[in-house]
């Protein structure tokens, strides 16, 4: 009985940490005023409060319930991909020019998203160059 | 010849034995019956998209890619407390973000994806672009006051380590 009544507060605690970041995250997104900056708050602060609801649905379904391990997968999947959106939201806006022009790389080249497509051939000599 | 026809069979075995746990994690129960059909696409996903990923990584240390995860979930946390403070305290004219040019020493395209990866979901950092040829990433930070020490930072705490994993 205990056990249930420690679970209960935990999967509150986790409920209110997790809303609670989702809740910044969307403080974030409206406050700053630079695309570039808005874009740091929505992809960190996101994982640790989606983390925290998604643990507290698993904490909830193995007290409660048969127990349920999907959550693990949506976390999974959400830290894989969450850069790789952020990634091209950020080529988005390197593309309009909306932000502050970004230095030049440390070789003679240009970054990918500016490069004209006759120099793709750089990018795939640079993927083939691994070693055997 | 063994080895080549494993290889031709299951061209990235790491990748097998993932899709069958996410399978067997799909179904939210472990069964005999599961794991097995987990098994069958396991071996027929890499099969038929390896035309997509020729090179298999050569050399990939398991155990320091645990070690490596565990430092990153950690940062990860401290990285959207840092965040989540500076959204609430700092006025937006305090604030000073800035584009870091980080050099790369790795040349694996799979250990460049988890460099920006790692970048993009911890401290202060958004990786968005790689250079043409490869040799250095675009990171642009929330809030520096020294760029040099994010790319400092990056390169000691991180790209050393995955070196050591793809080696």
């Amino acid at each position: 009985m205990s056990l249930d009544i420690v679970a209960t507060y935990a999967v509150a605690a986790f409920l209110f940490i997790g809303a609670v970041f989702a809740l910044i995250g969307v403080i974030g997104l409206l406050k700053f005023n630079d695309p570039m900056t808005r874009l740091h708050a929505p992809t960190k602060v996101g994982t640790v409060g989606i983390g925290a609801l998604l643990l507290a649905s698993i904490l909830y379904f193995d007290t409660f319930h048969d127990g349920s391990i999907h959550e693990l997968l949506i976390m999974a999947f959400l830290f894989v991909t969450a850069p790789i959106s952020a990634n091209f939201i950020a080529k988005v806006i390197i593309h309009q020019g909306t932000c502050e022009t970004p230095p030049e790389p440390v070789t003679e080249c240009t970054w990918s998203t500016l490069g004209s497509p006759n120099r793709k051939s750089d990018v795939v000599e640079a993927v083939n160059h691994t070693p055997e | 010849m063994l080895k080549r026809g494993f290889y031709w069979l299951i061209p990235h075995p790491f990748l097998t034995l993932i899709l069958t746990a996410v399978w067997t994690l799909l179904q939210n129960e472990i069964s005999a019956g599961m794991v097995v059909f987990g098994l069958i696409l396991g071996v027929i996903i890499p099969w038929g998209t390896s035309v997509w990923w020729p090179d298999t990584p050569q050399g990939f240390r398991l155990g320091k890619m645990f070690v490596y995860a565990g430092i990153v979930m950690w940062d990860i946390v401290v990285a959207n407390i840092q965040v989540a403070w500076i959204v609430l305290t700092k006025p937006n004219s305090k604030l000073c973000p800035a584009w870091v040019v980080v050099p790369l020493d790795l040349i694996q395209p799979e250990a460049i994806t988890v460099l920006a990866g790692t970048i993009t979901l911890t401290p202060g950092t958004v990786s968005a672009d790689l250079s043409n040829d490869g040799h250095s990433l675009l990171v642009h930070a929330l809030h520096t006051d020294d760029p040099d020490a994010v790319a400092r930072d990056i390169k000691q705490r991180y790209e050393r380590r995955l070196k050591e994993i793809f080696v």
